[in-house]
């Protein structure tokens, strides 16, 4: 028999718990379907068929592999460390979130389901929603809150163009969080012939672990790719966390590496100690939200707090329980930037790398100046660039008063 | 006896009135409730984000926090009903994280001491229980589950293990307060249930009627109203008490007088 010792790659148990996190905790209308998703998931895993088309759509579709690229200027500019991108805002549709729509469509067509619901916040992953059901001609719905679709004007109306019918969220805060209890009723309404594309690595199992292994394409990639052209193992991962889709993509596949850090990053908002941010980890504590057990903003009655980030993608009240899992026993580390701060970086990356980063990814890169020069010159950061910019222009320029 | 087995006696069904806690007067309400004609209260607890809630009770639980409503403010709603009438059945209805954030055996206490019979958690499944059922029952609590539509012959026992009190049959798969289920799609759940368990089968989501109400009676062991009354709290404002009576009242007659 084999025995894997110490390792971190094993999660999560079969009742899907990463440690005391995760889990199922839904209504009991949902929970034969999930234990029907569960049971799919892993049918389609063990089928080489099933690998086949997600690895021919990865390539031909989305344009993978997405490239490492050596970031020269930025590591001239800040000294110390050599810092590489993962390009994956060069993916279909400027971000990581097709990976998972790629997987999760496929799962929903192998299990016959008909239509196709998602949340989303800043329109990332609905945009990325949108253009798989229009790719497979399933009608898709998109709940919105209605103050995102009010900032994210042209991603609604690249879902509208791509087929998707998008449900402005008017409950709550009418944000992400509003989105994803809302798409739970619709679900919950329609479990028979709908199947929710969830957009981050959170929820009710199976979800955190099928969208990390769809996600995990870049951590494999951009560990043959580093070992290819350096010959090494990169020193320090770095990647932004909102429910923490991208980074613990690129995290897991290096989790028993154990030279290799890791660093996610959440957003502060204003500042932890403004009480206006999404730093789950840094200011929250343990608690059940959609689906799952894992850390939340929330005051001592257990209620949900509102979250606040410049970055519409990042900003939610919550995390994917593999993180809390990951945090709690220190294999990653986890660390605060400032709205401010990614606002820098976002500038900084633009200048020196003709890149422009989403906002969600310019939290990642604004971890580098106090972290880049901790490391001797010979050694490696790799940043998950996960997402491109230019949908955050408006809210950039408006951030640093400038009329367009 | 229980306060729950002289609820649901053999011979009629009972009357399950839901309100949220927090929203309006609520201790006028729930007497309202019971002068209508309830016998069983469930006191919803407000939480932020009602996942399995349509929008009446949506607004509901908003309105409640909107005013400051907190986990104390809903214990001392319960420990002062229990006080007024001793021999209602109360039943705090709500989400996982009001109900576990400073651990569930706190929770289990606290509602023990507030004269609490039984618990609804719409977010907690069989397979997620260590610690909340545990500890409800080692106080004497019910904890009382949800059966759906979705709710297999394989996984029912599993749903029945541990559940006490009677069994809350979600009769249509979706949120409180929309559409209503087809009698005979009832009569077959109730069956099935009935087979399965000898709790009493309570009938809920999308009854608004008393004639809706009569229906289910006369198959089911009690029938629950959430969504019309929460309506009526918020038309009503001052005035609910009266106007909850006026309908908890028909309801209670069709329910009773079904079989």
């Amino acid at each position: 028999m084999e025995t894997k010792p110490n390792t971190f790659r094993n999660q999560p148990d079969d009742r899907g718990h990463f440690g005391q996190f995760g889990g199922r905790y839904v209504a009991e209308t949902l929970m034969p379907l999930i234990l029907d998703l569960e049971q799919a998931y892993k049918t389609a895993k063990a089928d080489p068929a099933f690998k086949a088309e997600f690895d021919d759509l990865m390539e031909h579709y989305v344009g993978r592999p997405s490239p490492l690229y050596f970031a020269e200027r930025l590591t001239e500019a800040l000294g110390g460390a050599q810092i590489w991108f993962k390009r994956e805002e060069l993916n279909h549709t400027g971000a990581h979130k097709i990976n998972n729509c790629i997987g999760q469509i496929l799962l929903a067509i192998r299990m016959g389901k008909t239509k196709i619901i998602a949340e989303t916040g800043a329109g990332q992953h609905g945009v990325a929603t949108a253009t798989v059901c229009a790719r497979f001609g399933l009608p898709c719905t998109i709940f919105m809150g209605a103050t995102d679709v009010e900032r994210q004007k042209p991603n609604v109306f690249r879902m509208k163009l791509l087929g998707a019918e998008v449900i402005p969220v008017t409950s709550g805060a009418a944000t992400l969080k509003d989105a994803m209890n809302e798409a739970l009723r619709h679900w919950v309404a329609n479990v028979e012939d709908t199947f929710y594309i969830i957009g981050t690595a959170a929820g009710p199992h199976p979800y955190p672990e099928l969208v990390r292994d769809f996600q995990s394409v870049i951590g494999k990639e951009a560990r043959a790719q580093l070992l290819s052209r350096t010959g090494k193992l990169p020193d320090l991962l770095l990647a932004a966390v909102g429910g923490g889709s991208n980074a613990i993509g690129l995290f897991h596949p290096f989790l028993d590496d154990p030279d290799v850090e890791m660093i996610g990053v959440e957003a502060a908002g204003h500042g932890i100690e403004s009480g206006q941010h999404a730093a789950s980890l840094s200011g929250g504590v343990p608690g059940v939200l959609h689906g799952n057990k894992t850390y939340l903003l929330q005051d001592d009655d257990g209620q949900i707090t509102e979250a606040h980030s410049i970055s519409a993608g990042l900003d939610y009240p919550g995390i994917g329980p593999e993180h809390s899992w990951l945090h709690e026993i220190g294999r990653v580390k986890y660390m605060p930037i400032t709205d401010d701060e990614a606002l820098e970086a976002f500038q900084l990356t633009c200048r020196l790398e003709g890149i422009i980063p989403a906002l969600e990814s310019a939290h990642a890169l604004a971890a580098l100046p106090q972290l880049a020069k901790q490391y001797r010159d010979d050694q490696i950061i790799l940043v998950n660039v996960s997402g491109r910019g230019d949908k955050d222009i408006f809210t950039v320029a408006d951030a640093l008063g400038v009329e367009m | 006896m229980s306060r729950f087995s002289n609820a649901f006696s053999q011979t009629r069904a009972a009357l399950v009135c839901f309100i949220t806690a927090g929203d309006g007067d609520t201790a006028a309400n729930l007497d309202a409730l019971v002068a209508g004609g309830a016998d069983v209260i469930e006191l919803g607890m407000p939480f932020t984000d009602p996942m399995a809630d349509g929008p009446a009770i949506q607004q509901a639980n908003l309105r409640s926090l909107g005013k400051g409503t907190t986990t104390r403010d809903v214990l001392l709603i319960a420990n002062e009903f229990r006080a007024r009438h001793p021999n209602v059945p109360l039943v705090l209805m709500g989400y996982a994280n009001p109900m576990i954030a400073r651990g569930a055996e706190w929770f289990a206490a606290e509602a023990k001491g507030c004269g609490v019979d039984g618990v609804i958690c719409v977010d907690i499944p069989p397979e997620e229980d260590p610690d909340l059922g545990p500890a409800l029952r080692a106080q004497g609590i019910d904890l009382i589950r949800l059966a759906t539509p979705t709710t297999d012959q394989a996984r029912l026992p599993a749903v029945l293990n541990g559940s006490g009190g009677f069994v809350y049959y979600v009769s249509v798969a979706g949120i409180t307060g929309k559409q209503q289920a087809a009698q005979a799609s009832i009569e077959d759940a109730v069956a099935r249930l009935k087979a399965a368990t000898d709790l009493p089968i309570a009938v809920g989501f999308g009854v608004r009627t008393p004639e809706q109400a009569g229906a289910i009676a006369k198959v089911a062991d009690g029938v629950v109203v959430g969504s019309a009354l929460v309506d009526i709290v918020a038309e009503h404002g001052t005035k609910a008490p009266e106007k909850l009576r006026e309908l908890t009242s028909e309801l209670a007659q069709a329910v009773h007088n079904a079989r």
